[in-house]
């Protein structure tokens, strides 16, 4: 089965090497050690980035726990019952979206929440599960690769929460359920024509997206193309978190030292822009290594995907990990000054909560897809 | 199983089946190549910029401060403070981040002691500034107040700064000579604005690091240190200035009178050792009161000294050798005709000696002696006892008085020079040339400042008018008006010879005349009159009681004053009646 290139450093057999107890749990051992490493990895920049606050730490871990209990009790799921719910979850997901638009609450002057009295729900992070979930199972009811009608049902499918997401408005997540969607069909495998079609298509589609886009969103993408112009603004955070980064040099200045950071110069320090802390604190060596912790976790989804046995299972599991990867490269990307501000957390270690939950979710389900494989 | 369900798939329809090894390979390289353009741009960013962004972003929490400095203080000549700064609090804000605090504004405005509905108007006027000051130089209430209300609401945008306060301890008592500072530390008034080079502070400034929110948080470097003005030790005696200003206050109340002036001159020294006006005011609470109540009326306004220049008339006649104390001169019938203007007295005192005409402040006498000389001889003595100069105090709005060259003099002009009129002094000239009769006729620059003891009498600050002969007599002469038949029984200290010559001037009201019955009661005169260590003007303005002499209003004032002077230098008595000569002794004896 070893197709992947990853597969002699990380086709690591559960069977052989985890005791019988989490086995029976369905956990994928690799994987859980990836993702703690990265949390405990998480919470000690946050306590950095949170002004040394023990309580935003408390905060964090409360929510972790609930995210790995989840994670763990959906690794208990079989992928065949997971296919089966994927429509419903889909359409309910829709539903909400079109509630939140109706009577949600605002937060930062973006309606994007459910208020229930007693939890507070944010229907968009349920699609970034229920699209490829969706996708995955309507591809899955034919033999693949897919014709023209399943990619076009497809597309729609996704479009329908994009769109919804984006009058919210909500760039960040848009583009994350968008991702999930293309990810999807791409591991269905499209034909090339079929993907040089579609990205024609979507260029034509580019001018009307800007002139649809909120005039924030447009100063966004001017200001990523030059900061200059609005220092003070926009500007501010791309300018901010640069020479936070960039002022850690090689090796850093070492944890709970950054000054930029510390001087409360830098915005949203313990949530978006976090990974700025950690290019102030960790330098360019801590940066790799967190990258190459980023580096094992996708590899390590990659290769369940390759791994699994039925269409289902594969395009999920494939859709999961670029999903992940895509929040990784755009947050990054955006901190570094690569790309434009799109408000995407750094997965599993900016502060906050939904995020947190939906990624542990989804690699509950990668578990259940590599765990759930029947012994031949 | 799927796998081999889409290798069959693959043979049947080769055309549309995409080749998966390939796509996974792709899917891998992308993937890398994204990994590699990510460490790329931290790469560029931590290591090739590193260096221009360090600076940039040291650029912004490095920052120069300014380090407040005290301005010097004000001492009295024993070293009493009499001004002072005291490191208070101010209260500044970030309008643009306050004005989203709005509903913290009233508890704020509470704390501060200030008005809820203006701060909210000030913040939103000033809603795109980034600095506006609140409250100057609160108390340390407030500040404690302000403190507690930004915790509890935890307010962004409110910040404090240390600055100085000025406090006049003397309050209303110097007011007039020191004058005060305005809120930012310069002088305004007085001393404060006459030295204000020598007290005013430089600021220092430090290269401190700040956070985002302006706060400092630790300092860097001091570039230029804070440099703190220098203090000022002036010539007045706070016991003394006490003293004084308590008996004005208390005669100016008693007589009704719209003002008053002391000055106490050290004649040795030619330092004011008091200066003392009314009405005043209190510079720690009020700087606004009218100018009626800031001005230091001693140097500021003039007067026509009247009776009190009569025995500088006197000195001038004997330096000419031209009468002796005993030359007799008719003043009856207590009128003289001078052209077709008319000299009086109060009553007719016939014929007097020239110490009677001092005695009984007889102006027939004055003018008749005055006539003996020339204009130029009277113009000459007056012009180098400083009438028509300023003092050299160097006082702001300090006024030279009116004296006009004796050229433009006409023949009753000059007369009435000869008893006070026509010219105009400051309190301050007059007790000046008195401080010459004092001095045995040496002048000696007045003074606001405390002069080394080791300078004085320095011959090149000193310069003779009158022949000491001459001052001695007039001395004499001036105690008979403090006799039991002269003017000013009232100025008598026991123990003690007093010199000195009372004045009621009728206050002229421009062109029409003297008329209105409004008068100003001058009394000057010297302690101990034998040899003289202190010398002392009053001068009552417009007393509106039933006396207005100043042998009434006030020599009382300075007989008060100078006996506590007299007691505060421990100046030996020089004048022992009998009874106090065997007290004397028996205090003496073992």
């Amino acid at each position: 089965m070893g197709i992947s290139p990853f597969s002699s450093r990380l086709d690591w057999d559960v069977r052989t090497a985890a005791p019988g107890l989490l086995k029976r749990m369905h956990v994928d051992v690799p994987l859980l050690m990836g993702l703690l490493a990265l949390c405990g990895f998480g919470l000690m920049v946050l306590y950095s980035a949170g002004d040394q606050d023990i309580q935003v730490v408390e905060r964090q871990l409360i929510r972790l726990g609930i995210a790995f209990g989840l994670m763990l009790a959906i690794a208990q799921i079989p992928p065949a019952s997971l296919r089966r719910w994927s429509f419903g979850l889909y359409a309910f997901g829709v539903l909400m979206l079109v509630a939140v638009l109706i009577v949600g609450d605002i937060g930062k002057g973006a309606q994007r929440w459910l208020d229930f009295g007693v939890v507070r729900f944010q229907p968009s992070e349920l699609l970034k599960l229920a699209v490829p979930m969706t996708v995955a199972w309507l591809l899955s009811m034919r033999p693949l690769p897919p014709r023209l009608l399943s990619i076009l049902l497809a597309i729609m499918l996704t479009l329908i929460p994009v769109v919804l997401i984006a009058k919210q408005p909500d760039l960040g997540t848009s583009l994350l359920v968008v991702s999930a969607g293309v990810t999807v069909l791409f591991i269905a495998g499209l034909s090339w024509r079929m993907i040089v079609g579609l990205i024609v298509v979507a260029a034509a589609l580019a001018p009307l997206v800007w002139f649809g886009m909120h005039d924030y969103q447009r100063a966004r993408v001017m200001t990523f193309l030059d900061p200059e112009t609005d220092p003070l603004g926009t500007g501010y955070h791309i300018i901010q978190s640069q020479i936070a980064i960039g002022s850690g040099g090689l090796s850093g200045k070492g944890w709970l030292n950054g000054t930029q950071s510390h001087l409360e110069f830098l915005p949203e320090r313990h949530t978006d822009f976090i990974f700025a802390v950690i290019g102030e604190e960790f330098g360019f060596t801590g940066i790799l290594a967190l990258i190459g912790l980023y580096l094992f976790i996708i590899g390590r989804g990659l290769l369940i995907a390759a791994r699994a046995q039925e269409n289902y299972g594969r395009m999920l599991a494939g859709g999961l990990t670029l999903v992940f990867f895509v929040y990784l490269f755009v947050n990054t990307g955006m901190v570094i000054g690569l790309l434009p501000v799109v408000g995407v957390p750094l997965p599993l270690i900016s502060y906050g909560g939904t995020s947190m939950v939906t990624l542990l979710a989804g690699f509950g389900m990668l578990m259940s897809i590599e765990t759930h494989r029947s012994r031949k | 199983m799927v796998i081999r369900n889409r290798r069959a798939r693959r043979v049947s329809t080769r055309r549309s089946k995409p080749n998966l090894p390939l796509r996974r390979r792709l899917l891998v390289g992308a993937l890398s190549l994204a990994f590699v353009a990510l460490s790329g741009g931290v790469f560029y960013r931590q290591v090739i910029q590193t260096e221009f962004l360090q600076k940039e972003g040291a650029a912004r929490y490095l920052r120069d401060g300014v380090i407040a400095a005290r301005r010097g203080m004000i001492l009295d000549r024993n070293g009493e403070p009499l001004a002072v700064s005291t490191p208070v609090e101010t209260v500044w804000a970030e309008p643009r981040k306050l004005v989203n605090q709005l509903e913290a504004i009233p508890s704020l405005a509470t704390a501060l002691g200030m008005d809820g509905g203006q701060l909210r108007e000030k913040i939103e006027a000033n809603r795109d500034k980034g600095f506006i000051y609140l409250k100057r130089r609160i108390s340390l209430e407030e500040s404690n107040a302000a403190r507690e209300v930004i915790a509890r609401h935890k307010i962004e945008g409110v910040d404090f700064d240390t600055e100085y306060r000025r406090f006049y301890p003397g309050a209303e008592v110097f007011a007039h000579v020191i004058g005060f500072t305005d809120i930012e530390d310069h002088g305004q008034e007085g001393i404060e604005l006459a030295r204000d080079d020598v007290l005013k502070a430089e600021p220092g400034l430090h290269r401190v690091i700040r956070d985002g929110r302006k706060r400092i948080v630790q300092e860097v470097e001091q570039i230029r240190a804070p440099r703190p003005g220098s203090d000022l030790v002036l010539s007045l005696d706070r016991r003394l200035q006490y003293l004084a200003y308590r008996e004005l206050k208390a005669a100016v109340t008693q007589h009704k009178a719209k003002g008053g002036t002391v000055v106490v001159l050290d004649v040795a020294t030619g330092e004011v050792l008091a200066m003392v006006n009314q009405p005043g005011f209190n510079p720690n609470i009020d700087r606004s009161g009218g100018i009626d109540r800031r001005r230091n009326r001693a140097l500021t306004d003039v007067m026509e000294p009247g009776s009190t220049l009569k025995p500088l008339v006197v000195a001038a006649a004997l330096e000419k050798r031209l009468v002796s104390p005993t030359t007799r001169i008719a003043t009856g019938p207590g009128t003289y005709n001078v052209g077709k203007n008319v000299v009086r007295d109060v009553h007719n005192y016939g014929t007097l000696d020239v110490t009677g005409i001092i005695t009984k402040s007889s102006n027939v006498g004055s003018v008749k002696i005055a006539q003996m000389m020339s204009y130029a001889d009277l113009w000459s003595l007056y012009d180098r006892l400083g009438f028509g100069h300023a003092t050299g105090v160097g006082f702001p709005g300090e006024s030279r008085g009116n004296f006009r060259h004796h050229s433009t003099w006409r023949p009753f002009e000059y007369a009435t020079q000869a008893f006070g009129y026509g010219l105009s002094v400051t309190s301050l000239q007059l007790a000046q040339a008195y401080s010459v009769l004092a001095a045995d006729g040496v002048k000696r620059p007045v003074t606001l400042f405390k002069r080394d003891p080791s300078a004085v009498g320095s011959r090149a600050e000193e310069v003779r008018i009158l022949s000491a002969d001459t001052a001695r007599k007039v001395r004499a002469m001036m105690e008979t008006v403090v006799s039991e038949k002269g003017t000013a029984k009232l100025a008598a200290i026991p123990g003690y010879g007093v010199g000195g010559k009372t004045g009621t001037a009728k206050k002229s009201a421009g062109k029409a005349g003297y008329g209105g019955g409004r008068y100003q009661s001058v009394f000057a005169g010297f302690v101990p009159a034998g040899q003289p260590r202190l010398v002392m003007v009053v001068m009552i303005d417009e007393p509106g009681g039933a006396s207005y002499y100043g042998g009434t209003v006030a020599a009382p004032v300075f007989q008060k004053v100078m006996e506590g002077a007299l007691r505060l230098f421990n100046v030996p008595p020089d004048e022992l009646a009998p009874a106090m000569l065997l007290a004397h002794h028996r205090d003496a004896a073992p």
